[in-house]
Order: structure tokens, then sequence, then C-alpha cells
């Protein structure tokens, strides 16, 4: 249920950073999302479905979601490793002391808008 | 067609209330414990367990989440504390908005613990920073001993996980030995505290926790 609440902030925050930037319409938007969240990509495609696909701003616009799979570092002797959801410990010294580098991501990276005509385009960050 | 870095948490409107909220918690010395758990483990009861045996030392109000009805928060006022309900009217899990409005009826000055009661639900509530202090994960010996396995996020952002029902592990096939395993494997820091809220076995050890904690920001 909670994709939909998080991809209605993806959307309030992609429609304004486009409208900021003078777009005529919303082509995509790119996230990154960490293994180690509750959110999964089906979820999130669909939520971002329904909310796109009502108003001719967004409607033709895709999203990509990039996958980011847990890193952790040892505390004990440093070895850096990427594990999955459920070994967290060092498989170097077996050491339980570790810390999460990345894999809780829950971010928007970027979008893809069109510009009026008369813009030459590539204008990257001009939504300031 | 343009590329434009936005680069932003999907949450940043949750964490930057929770921040505030956070701060407005640590200038009042106010422990906040988050409270996760499926429906029907305990978590009401193992609140009214800890409410008596910590109510002589400390204030306490407890903000109860629910998708409908206030039958949580009467039974918590009935027992003299303050409580406030949310109702989420279907949503699944409770954010710092929800958390805000519910403070704010609240005498922060006067109290030093708040015990949010989120909404019953492994999954969701796990992604939303609510200004707590720590997130304790309850889990009822009925729902399994596997449970770690398929719902491992809610094990890992918990700083502590209490098994509750251990009254009942002779009629259940519980293996603890396992669910001990599992549980320090995917947050080897956790303590887990083994108790039961309606016969108060265990529930000492449990408190002891939570009250060195509330001090810790007194």
């Amino acid at each position: 249920m909670h994709e939909l609440g998080i991809m209605t902030g993806v959307m309030d925050a992609a429609v304004k950073s486009a409208q900021e930037a003078g777009a005529t319409r919303l082509l995509g938007v790119t996230l990154s999302i960490g293994e180690m969240t509750e959110a999964i990509e089906d979820a999130l495609v669909f939520a971002f479905e329904a909310l796109v696909e009502d108003d001719p701003f967004t409607k033709d616009a895709e999203l990509t979601v990039n996958m980011i799979a847990p890193k952790s570092i040892c505390l004990e002797c440093g070895h850096e490793f990427v594990h999955d959801r459920f070994h967290l410990f060092c498989p170097e010294c077996d050491s339980f002391c570790t810390q999460l580098i990345c894999g809780r991501e829950l971010q928007i990276d970027s979008i893809e808008v069109d510009l009026p005509d008369g813009d030459p385009g590539g204008s990257e960050g001009s939504a300031g | 067609m343009a590329h434009i870095d936005i680069k932003q948490p999907i949450l940043q409107k949750n964490d930057s209330m929770a921040a505030e909220l956070r701060q407005r918690f640590a200038e009042n010395h106010v422990f906040v414990l988050d409270l996760l758990a499926s429906p029907g483990s305990g978590k009401t009861s193992t609140i009214l367990a800890t409410i008596d045996a910590l109510r002589d030392e400390f204030n306490i109000a407890v903000i109860e989440g629910d998708i409908a009805s206030n039958v949580d928060a009467e039974k918590i006022k009935a027992q003299g504390t303050p409580a406030v309900q949310i109702n989420t009217g279907g949503a699944c899990h409770l954010e710092s908005a929800m958390i805000k409005r519910a403070v704010d009826v609240l005498d922060l000055e006067r109290l030093d613990l708040i015990i949010i009661e989120n909404v019953g639900n492994l999954v969701c509530p796990t992604d939303f920073d609510l200004g707590e202090n720590a997130k304790v994960m309850i889990l009822s010996v009925p729902e399994g001993d596997d449970k770690p396995l398929k719902y491992p996020g809610v094990f890992q952002v918990a700083q502590a996980v209490v098994l509750n029902k251990v009254d009942t592990m002779p009629v259940f096939d519980f293996d603890d030995g396992r669910f001990t395993e599992e549980v320090t494997s995917l947050n080897p820091q956790a303590p887990i505290f083994r108790l039961s809220a309606t016969t108060g076995e265990g529930v000492a050890p449990w408190v002891a926790w939570l009250a060195e904690q509330i001090r810790s920001v007194q």
C-alpha cells in the first residue's frame, strides 16, 4: 500500500521541478531504491502508472528504478562487502559489528522533461 | 529533451518533520518509543504492562495509531494515562505529520516517555522516521519463529525485539533457538526480551532496559 504514498511524493517533487524548469511535459523519472527498504519495484511502477495517466503533462512519463544492493563495512576488520537482506555479518572475519553503507536509499535521482520550442534544451540544472 | 538532476530523498517531507520532532523531544527530555508489530501480537497489553511497571518513576503518554476506532486509546486512558488516538483511515503506517498533530495536544514539558503504538503491520512502518529515539519490534509466539526470515526489514530497524506471549510456548511449535539465531544474524546488536504481558513473566528486564533508555535522555 505505501508505494502509492511514496510515489505521490515522488510525483509532487518531479512535477514541481519540471514546472520550475519551464517544461511542457514530464518524460521520465529516475529513482534509486535500496533493497533493504520495504518499497517493491513492481508496486512502485504500478503506482507510477496510476498517477501519471490522467494528466497530459505527465501521461507519457516513464519510470526508471535503480535498485541498490546492500553493502556494509566491517567495523572490526574494515572489509567492505555486498550482501543480501539476511546476512549482514562480515564474510572475512565473521564479526557482527558491521555498518550499512548503502541499501536503504529512497531517492529521486533525476527527471527528463520536454522544454518549449526555441529552448536549446540540455539546460541541465536549470530548475535551480 | 532535457535532463534535470534532483537528488532528493523521496521521504524528505516526512524526514524533515521527523527531525523537527526529534529536536522537540530532545529539548523536553522526552524519550519516544515507536512500537512495531502485527495486529494481535499484544502491543496494547505490552504497553499496559510497561506503564504499570514504570508509572511511579516516569510520566508517560501514549499515541495510538489504528486504521479505525479508539478502542486502544480508551484502554490506556482507563489506566489513567493520557492517550491520543490517530486514525489513519486506511493508511498502513504512521507518518511524522500525524505524530506532530498528536504531540501538539500533549504536555511535552511534563512527560518522560511517549509510547507510539504504530499501525499493526510488519512492512510499511519500517521506512518511516517518526522522530523517535528507538523503534522496538514485538513478535508474539503464536505468529511463529520464521517471521524474521519473512519480514527482515522490521527486525533490522528495531533497537530491541520483544517476544511476547512466551507463556504459550508449550502449545505452539516455536523454536526459540532458531528465532534467536535469525534475529541475531539480521540485527546482532538488538537485545531480545522474552515476556508475557498478561502474566507479567519477563516484564522486569524489558522495563529495566527501557528505564535506562529514558534516563539517558533526561
